[in-house]
């Protein structure tokens, strides 16, 4: 007995000097953070470290020579490593209390780093502030701070298969602008080949509708949850209308991964994607004849959801003024349209936008949804929330819209109180 | 331990052993320390914690919250309760399906490359072991492509009139769907309306969704041809005396199997049983590069589950204790399956028929004409479990040993 329980002493001494030794190297780590919302930026001869979470090739070069170009004008190293997974890399970081200095931020990831406060609130320090998209700086509001600069942006609109279109004796005039002429058009589309509309069933395309009518799963500065409101049950019982009219159907119960798929595929004649979608149709479906409108309007007028990330700068860099400028360079309307060409997202600053619609003819309802788009929930845990939505909303088309809702809202509720 | 007999002093010949010793195992202990037990540690003060991510956990101003994390997953009645509970039930239904039917495969693949009359022995165990070589995000990868909605496996049932699934992105529960043949669409209210952990006792009962059941295959798949070596390991040690008595005896194959060589094995098949509860418990990979918890949250795991609060919703305090809990469970389903498969003293009554008669009790001896007595043949009981009770005596004396 007595060899045991010195072995057992000696294995709780050595874990205990253990934390101990972790836990003063931490302490170091702690000295240097310093809570700089409200002071003075940082400023170093620090390289800087730019972190993103790439969707190919195309935009990890965009990106390393705007920020190489940045480099050799400012005479500040800086360095872009592209992240395997973005989320786990920057918890990572800021747990280590050595982050990258610059990265890519989501709207959801946006309240947890907010609240803890591994970010640095600079968007009142940026000189084209008042250059972006108001929508967007909301986006990125967290307890009446502007966090961060909208990176760039994404609106839903609605896509038509041009031949389809035809086929079916539809005309230009005939685009639907309203809800019922909606209706009209996706039972013409249907047919045996294929459905009216085609569309993911969750709530990034389903929020849509809601939007139409007049509401959102929260208000826009995620404080309040507004998920079972009339108007969203407005918005998802036109949609089990259309799905029980047969000219409605989800994406994957068409055996496509996404509205787009089905779309290229001709599975669907319709479908409700953002300007992604283009890339898919060149690269995947180069032979598809479409067209691009803007989503009908609602009983509550025009409405859209927007999805963004910003270019986030960390508390505890050593050198945030430097941060600061090249995130200005980033989101200046020239860099913005040079990401715009190597890999198209919409630019978040309205400076670049008649640039942008010259450019891109047909994109242009995308752009022009900016004016009365909402964003997606933001409020920390709110992702889930919606991951959870998603899940009730695959079985709308027998579920009931209230029920569903009501569900979502007391969960929303729950992160608010 | 009470007398121990005084060991002589340290300075003689073997003196430094003991010193040399602590030095030979110093670093795999600083090692071990360094990255298991303090973090294991870390991880525990975090379960208890209010950490948000920033900085170290052991800094000043992270506070001790007592079991919060751990009634939020347990008793919150929010939506990190009955995540949790779908998490357990998905990974509950994994569990069910997965252990008995990848320890019943490996056995039988063993059973077969281990027959001395199999030509190519050699190539069919590398074949049936080499999915577990190759990495498990490639074969996920793989899988993902053969169970696409227009895959190779739907093809393939398409050949054989069935219409397949659209696997991954199915979040029906099987059981459900073999009750809607039946017309049962949803169930009693009994069912429906009583809950345990923010999930429904008739979801608890629906069964692997789907897309989880094609999970199951795929761990199916990977994990026997590794299970199947350890059998063969065990199969390669049984002597080769216990089934020739049994052989003797006049036991059929099958019953040589049964009641001979599968006993023999029980320590290698608890090996197999514990170490594919604790693998299928802690599943991860799989899920990380094939659905993330999709569809409908059916194919969310607890690890799953525990990174996912950490990583990506900043809840790092639930990310642990989901961890813990986890540990908890794997730690009393071993405990349990330990207790099940345990060696018993062979009750007074079984002995009885292993007993061989005294001779001077019986002068003319049974009427017994040794093994090739015809109703020996046919009876298969008095012989067999001789050769049975000296498979298990050689077990208990095995085991004694302290095997387990």
């Amino acid at each position: 007995m007595q060899r045991r329980t010195n072995r057992w002493l000696a294995a709780g001494i050595l874990a205990t000097a253990g934390v101990l030794a972790l836990s003063a190297c931490s302490s170091g780590f702690g000295a240097g953070s310093s809570d700089s919302s409200g002071g003075k930026l940082t400023s170093s001869k620090k390289a800087l470290t730019v972190l993103i979470g790439s969707s190919g090739d195309a935009e990890t070069k965009a990106v390393n020579s705007a920020v190489a170009d940045w480099s050799k004008s400012s005479g500040t190293d800086a360095k872009v490593s592209v992240a395997s997974d973005l989320n786990q890399q920057l918890a990572q970081g800021f747990s280590a209390g050595k982050p990258a200095d610059v990265f890519y931020l989501s709207t959801d990831a946006l309240a947890g780093y907010a609240s803890n406060g591994s970010l640095l609130a600079y968007g009142d320090n940026l000189k084209n502030k008042a250059d972006f998209y108001p929508s967007l700086v909301k986006s990125f509001t967290y307890d009446n701070k502007f966090y961060c600069a909208p990176k760039d942006f994404s609106t839903l609109a609605l896509e038509i298969n041009t031949d389809m279109w035809k086929a079916a004796g539809l005309t230009d005039a005939d685009i639907p602008t309203t809800w019922d002429q909606l209706e009209t058009v996706a039972k013409k589309l249907t047919t045996d080949g294929h459905v009216g509309l085609g569309i993911g069933g969750e709530y990034a395309r389903l929020g849509a509708f809601m939007t139409e009518a007049g509401g959102n799963l929260m208000n826009s500065d995620s404080t309040k949850a507004t998920a079972n409101s009339s108007e969203n049950i407005a918005g998802l019982d036109y949609a089990k209308k259309l799905m029980a009219d047969g000219s409605l159907k989800y994406a994957k119960d068409l055996g496509a991964g996404w509205g787009g798929e089905a779309f290229g595929k001709g599975l669907a004649a319709m479908t409700i994607e953002g300007n992604w979608i283009t890339g898919a149709m060149t690269s995947d479906y180069p032979t598809v004849n479409y067209t691009i409108a803007p989503l009908p309007a609602g009983p509550a007028g025009k409405g859209t959801l927007q999805f963004t990330n910003c270019w986030g700068i960390a508390a505890d860099s050593p050198n945030q003024a430097a941060a600061v400028k090249l995130v200005e360079k980033l989101t200046s309307s020239s860099d913005q349209l040079a990401f715009s060409t190597a890999f198209g997202p919409m630019p978040s600053i309205k400076s670049a936008a008649d640039t942008w619609k010259k450019d891109n003819p047909k994109l242009v309802p995308f752009l022009e949804a900016a004016d009365y788009a909402k964003g997606v929930p933001a409020a920390k845990g709110a992702a889930d929330v919606v991951t959870d939505l998603n899940s009730k909303l695959e079985s709308l088309a027998t579920g009931d819209p209230k029920t569903i809702l009501d569900a979502t809202q007391k969960n929303l509720e729950a992160l608010v109180k | 331990m009470t007398t121990t007999t005084r060991r002589p002093s340290r300075s003689g010949l073997r003196g430094g052993e003991a010193l040399s010793g602590y030095l030979f195992t110093a670093p795999m202990v600083i090692l071990l320390g360094l990255f298991l037990v303090v973090p294991v540690l870390m991880a525990l003060w975090v379960s208890f914690s209010d950490w948000t991510g920033r900085g170290s956990p052991l800094s000043g101003n992270v506070n001790f919250v007592g079991l919060k994390n751990y009634s939020a997953l347990l008793t919150g009645g929010g939506l990190a309760e009955q995540d949790f509970g779908t998490a357990l039930k998905n990974n509950a239904w994994y569990v069910v399906l997965v252990v008995p039917l990848q320890t019943a495969l490996a056995l039988f693949l063993a059973v077969l490359v281990n027959r001395q009359i199999l030509k190519g022995r050699g190539f069919f165990r590398t074949a049936f072991y080499f999915p577990s070589v190759t990495s498990s995000v490639a074969i996920t990868v793989l899988w993902l492509f053969l169970f696409n909605s227009t895959g190779a496996v739907n093809k393939l049932l398409s050949y054989l009139g069935v219409k397949g699934p659209n696997w991954f992105n199915d979040p029906d529960g099987i059981i459900h769907n073999f009750l809607g043949l039946f017309g049962v669409k949803s169930g009693p209210s009994a069912l429906t309306n009583s809950t345990a952990l923010g999930v429904s006792w008739w979801d608890w009962l629906g069964g692997p969704s789907v897309a989880m059941f094609a999970f199951v295959l795929l761990a199916v798949f990977t994990t026997s041809g590794t299970f199947m070596l350890l059998f063969i390991a065990g199969l390669q040690n049984l002597g080769g005396d216990v089934t020739e008595a049994a052989m003797m005896d006049g036991a059929n194959g099958w019953q040589r199997f049964w009641q001979v060589t599968l006993p023999q094995l029980r320590p290698t098949l608890f090996t197999v049983l514990t170490l594919g509860l604790i693998g299928c418990w802690q599943v991860f990979d799989q899920i990380y590069t094939g659905t993330k918890g999709a569809p409908g949250k059916t194919t969310l795991t607890p690890a799953f589950l525990s990174y996912q609060s950490a990583f990506n919703n900043q809840e790092w305090g639930q990310g642990a204790a989901i961890a813990f809990l986890l540990f908890i469970i794997i730690v009393l389903f071993t405990l349990l399956q330990r207790w099940i498969l345990a060696e018993r003293k062979v009750s007074k009554r079984r002995m009885r028929g292993y007993e061989v008669p005294p001779k001077d009790g019986d002068p003319d001896g049974p009427k017994d004409d040794g093994p090739e007595g015809p109703d020996d043949w046919k009876d298969g009981n008095g012989p067999l479990k001789v050769a049975t009770g000296i498979a298990a005596s050689q077990i208990i004396s095995k085991n004694q040993g302290g095997s387990i």
